[in-house]
């Protein structure tokens, strides 16, 4: 008999109070008993719409099957079939938006709560599978993938799995792009991203960190090395910044460089060589997941008062539901309808206060988004030491500025087709690099859909040269 | 993990150091950097790649104590390994064209304008180098800047060597004496640079600094090094580190830089309270 009811079993979590004082996770995971039970929530419905939400296509239904009938390692065999960051995704993916939006329980009530089984289903795995991953038979071919964000992780990983000799290379010193420098320790234990990273080192993954393409070396001299095929999976980490007044005084910080310091340069822990600005009144500029991150770092680095600054309404707001929900829990503070226009600087030219209009939802845009209009005389100022800017990024242009023919769109994007190919044969691209700041499951799918591309475009030359 | 192949005191603040990084020698140019981390637990610090040696796989860095960091890189020796080295990173200084050039270095700065005298030397080019330090100890790369000067000026502020004065006055001297130079590639502290640029604007001689801002990844991600120049925002890292002396605003510039600085101050009593206990 499935479970009627209407709600998803609670995810237990600290509470508020508790984590505003610690960066260890917020979101505490499943109990056995507690994943069974929601997993008997599901239908197990014949036309399976949650699986078509899904970007990776994990065979959902089957998968929580096996969870309600207690076969935990089954269920991960499962979704390993579809995805290589489960643990990850788990716990990232915008699930509403996606699997769980199209969950016929969603109708009346809530959805099945997909992303919490499959992060049950992974962290059980993981704190148990001891075996040794057995490396396939190498088939003497070498590529070479650029960035080890998500999209370069599954690349690499789904390459290694058909035999290749798959060497990564890193600009910075620890792999793991966003998941290591971006988001944040309580949301994403970087543990996790190591056990990943270490179980491609085992598949025969090299990894080369400190090696920044277009600079250390280019991706003409990949293919003169002897690589055959070149996936870019660079990401989008090029800060934008409004161009107001008032903008380069000490205080006001891209959200990559203040979630940098924190993550990747470990400035929350005590006694660590990372400065940071450790700010009482703190002013976070977006309304995306970057933002919500950089407001709960400020907060558990001692800020009394966080607020987030958003042009747009509560319901335009790009981030998680869940990492919104959590921000109001440990009282960040919403100005909505809010936007900056002038930062104020102290006698010293550190912030004090960052002035602000109030603003209305007129027509939609291109976007198809309300188009925010300023309110006459709205003007205010917000007393706050510290500015972060969380309103987006770009891909870097480093690699196309190094690289001769590779086709790229007005704002940076690599141009790719549905296969992942670029404009230079044997170049291939997926993730932020190709389509602007997105979602690491989406990431995931491009770095996957490259990987059997590179594939397909390798053998077909191996069967030329053969034939 | 990447070999200190070398390691020479210039002065009792200044140290050079040849470093095993084979790809990073292999595309270096002057005007240059790489980011370092000593350990594993370490900050990212920008250096100028001093020189390099292809065929041997070296880069050579040399770097003044001025805190944790820097502290803590003198504390490895000959034969150890830091852990992170990542470069060349930034545009290479553009020397193309240049016939007569004044480079004027200051302090530790000295040694990142050796390699691009030395390589206008190198092209043909006239080159005459002023070099300024505060006294007499602090004095380095002397030899190194007269085999590659046709014209080589010593300046310290207490006259204990050479000249006695500021970098400045030399150049106003050569100047004033008719000298006419292509450019002027000045780089030191960024007061110098200030007043160098303010000097060559009256006498409408084209210059060229180095700027040294705060930085992390030294790729573009992070922004902590940008600067305005003529009246745009340029990060540093990617855009520079050279900028058109005329154009940038060196106010901002050196305040930014002293963001962390109570923070540096405590971090470097730290680190110095470390080694006291350790030995
Ligand atoms: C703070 C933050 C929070 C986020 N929260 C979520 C979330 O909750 N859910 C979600 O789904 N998505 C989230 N995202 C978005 C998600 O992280 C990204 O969409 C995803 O990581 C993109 O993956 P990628 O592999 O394309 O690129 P990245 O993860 O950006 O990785 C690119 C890698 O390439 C390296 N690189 C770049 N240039 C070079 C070069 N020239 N040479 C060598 N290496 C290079 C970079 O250093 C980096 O390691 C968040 C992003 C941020 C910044
Ligand atoms: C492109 C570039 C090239 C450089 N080349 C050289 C060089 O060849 N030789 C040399 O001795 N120094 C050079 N510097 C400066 C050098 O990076 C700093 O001296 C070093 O980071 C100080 O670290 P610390 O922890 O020892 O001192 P800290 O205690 O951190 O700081 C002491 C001083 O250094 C400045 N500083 C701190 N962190 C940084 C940082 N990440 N980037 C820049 N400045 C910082 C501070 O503002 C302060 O004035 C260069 C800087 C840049 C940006
Ligand atoms: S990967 Fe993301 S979208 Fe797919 S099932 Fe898991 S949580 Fe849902
Ligand atoms: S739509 Fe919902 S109930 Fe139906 S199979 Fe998918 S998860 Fe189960
Ligand atoms: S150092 Fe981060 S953008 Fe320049």
């Amino acid at each position: 008999m499935p479970n009627m009811s209407l709600k998803k079993n609670e995810m237990p979590a600290q509470p508020p109070e508790v984590r505003i004082k610690n960066f260890l996770e917020v979101a505490l995971g499943y109990t056995k008993e507690q994943a069974i039970d929601e997993a008997k929530r599901c239908l197990n419905c014949k036309h399976r719409p949650c699986v078509a939400g899904c970007p990776v296509r994990i065979n959902i239904p089957d998968f929580i099957k096996e969870v309600a009938e207690g076969n935990f390692e089954k269920a991960y065999e499962i979704i390993a079939l579809s995805s290589s960051l489960p643990a990850v995704c788990g716990r990232v993916c915008p699930q509403e938006t996606q699997c769980e939006q199209k969950c016929v329980r969603g109708i009346k009530g809530e959805p099945v709560a997909i992303g919490r089984l499959e992060r049950f289903v992974a962290d059980w795995h993981n704190e148990r599978f001891t075996g040794k991953i057995t490396r396939p038979e190498p088939n003497g071919h070498r590529v070479a993938v650029i960035g080890s964000g998500p999209a370069g992780l599954t690349c690499a990983g789904d390459l290694a799995k058909k035999g290749y000799d798959v060497t990564i290379f890193e600009a910075l010193h620890t792999p793991g792009g966003v998941l290591v420098y971006g988001i944040p320790e309580f949301r994403l234990p970087k543990e996790i991203v190591k056990k990943e990273i270490d179980a491609l080192k085992e598949l025969g993954v090299k990894i080369k960190t400190n090696v920044v393409i277009g600079k250390t070396l280019s991706i003409d001299e990949l293919f003169e090395e002897g690589y055959e095929a070149v996936f870019i999976g660079s990401g989008a980490g090029l800060p934008r910044f409004m161009g107001i007044k008032g903008e380069n005084l000490k205080g006001v910080y891209s959200a990559n460089e203040f979630l940098t310091r924190v993550n990747l340069m470990k400035a929350y822990k005590e006694n660590n060589a990372t400065p940071i600005l450790r700010a009482g009144r703190v002013a976070v500029v977006g309304g995306g997941n970057v933002a919500m991150d950089a407001a709960r770092c400020a907060k558990r680095l001692g800020a009394d008062e966080v607020y987030i600054v958003y042009r747009r309404g509560e319901k335009e707001l790009p981030a998680r539901a869940e990492e919104i929900e959590h921000a109001k829990e440990e009282g960040i503070i919403f100005k909505l309808l809010t936007n900056p226009v002038e930062i104020l600087p102290d006698e010293n030219k550190f912030v004090k206060g960052i002035k602000c209009v109030e603003m209305t939802l007129g027509e939609p845009d291109e976007s198809g988004r309300r188009r925010p209009i300023v309110k006459p005389d709205s003007e205010f100022i917000l007393d706050v030491e510290c500015v972060i800017m969380a309103i987006g990024t770009s891909p870097n242009p480093l690699i196309k500025s190094t690289t001769q023919n590779l086709a790229t769109e007005k704002w940076g994007g690599i141009v790719t087709d549905e296969k992942g190919r670029t404009s230079r044969e044997g170049v291939f691209a997926g993730g932020d690099a190709v389509t602007g700041a997105a979602t690491v499951i989406l990431a995931m799918g491009a770095g996957k859909t490259a990987a059997e591309s590179i594939d397909e475009y390798i053998q077909s030359k191996e069967n030329a040269r053969r034939a | 993990m990447f070999k200190i192949l070398k390691k020479v005191s210039l002065n009792p603040t200044v140290t050079r150091m040849d470093i095993y990084a084979p790809a990073v020698a292999k595309k270096a140019q002057p005007g240059q950097f790489i980011i370092l981390r000593v350990d594993s637990e370490g900050e990212r610090i920008p250096l100028t790649i001093a020189d390099y040696d292809r065929e041997k796989g070296s880069v050579t860095i040399i770097y003044q104590i001025v805190g944790a960091t820097t502290a803590l890189l003198d504390r490895k020796a000959e034969g150890e390994y830091i852990s992170d080295f990542v470069g060349p990173l930034g545009k290479p200084t553009e020397t193309e064209g240049l016939k007569k050039v004044a480079v004027v270095g200051g302090g530790v700065g000295c040694a990142i304008a050796y390699p691009v005298a030395k390589k206008l030397h190198e092209q043909g080019a006239e080159v005459h180098t002023i070099a300024g330090f505060r006294t007499k100890d602090l004095v380095i790369l002397e030899d190194e800047f007269r085999a590659v000067s046709d014209k080589l000026v010593m300046m310290t502020d207490d006259g204990s060597y050479g000249e006695k004065g500021l970098v400045t006055n030399a150049l106003k001297a050569l100047l004033d004496s008719g000298e006419q130079y292509d450019e002027v590639i000045a780089i030191g502290p960024l007061i110098m640079m200030k007043f160098v640029s303010a000097l060559t604007k009256e006498y409408g001689v084209k210059t060229v600094v180095s700027m040294n801002p705060i930085m992390i990844d030294g790729t573009g991600m992070c922004g902590g090094c940008r600067l305005t120049v003529g009246g745009e925002v340029k990060f540093a890292c990617v855009d520079g580190p050279d900028f058109d002396g005329h154009l940038v605003d060196f106010d901002e510039a050196m305040d930014r830089v002293s963001m962390y600085k109570s923070f540096e101050k405590h971090e470097y009593e730290k680190t110095c309270n470390l080694f006291k206990k350790a030995e």
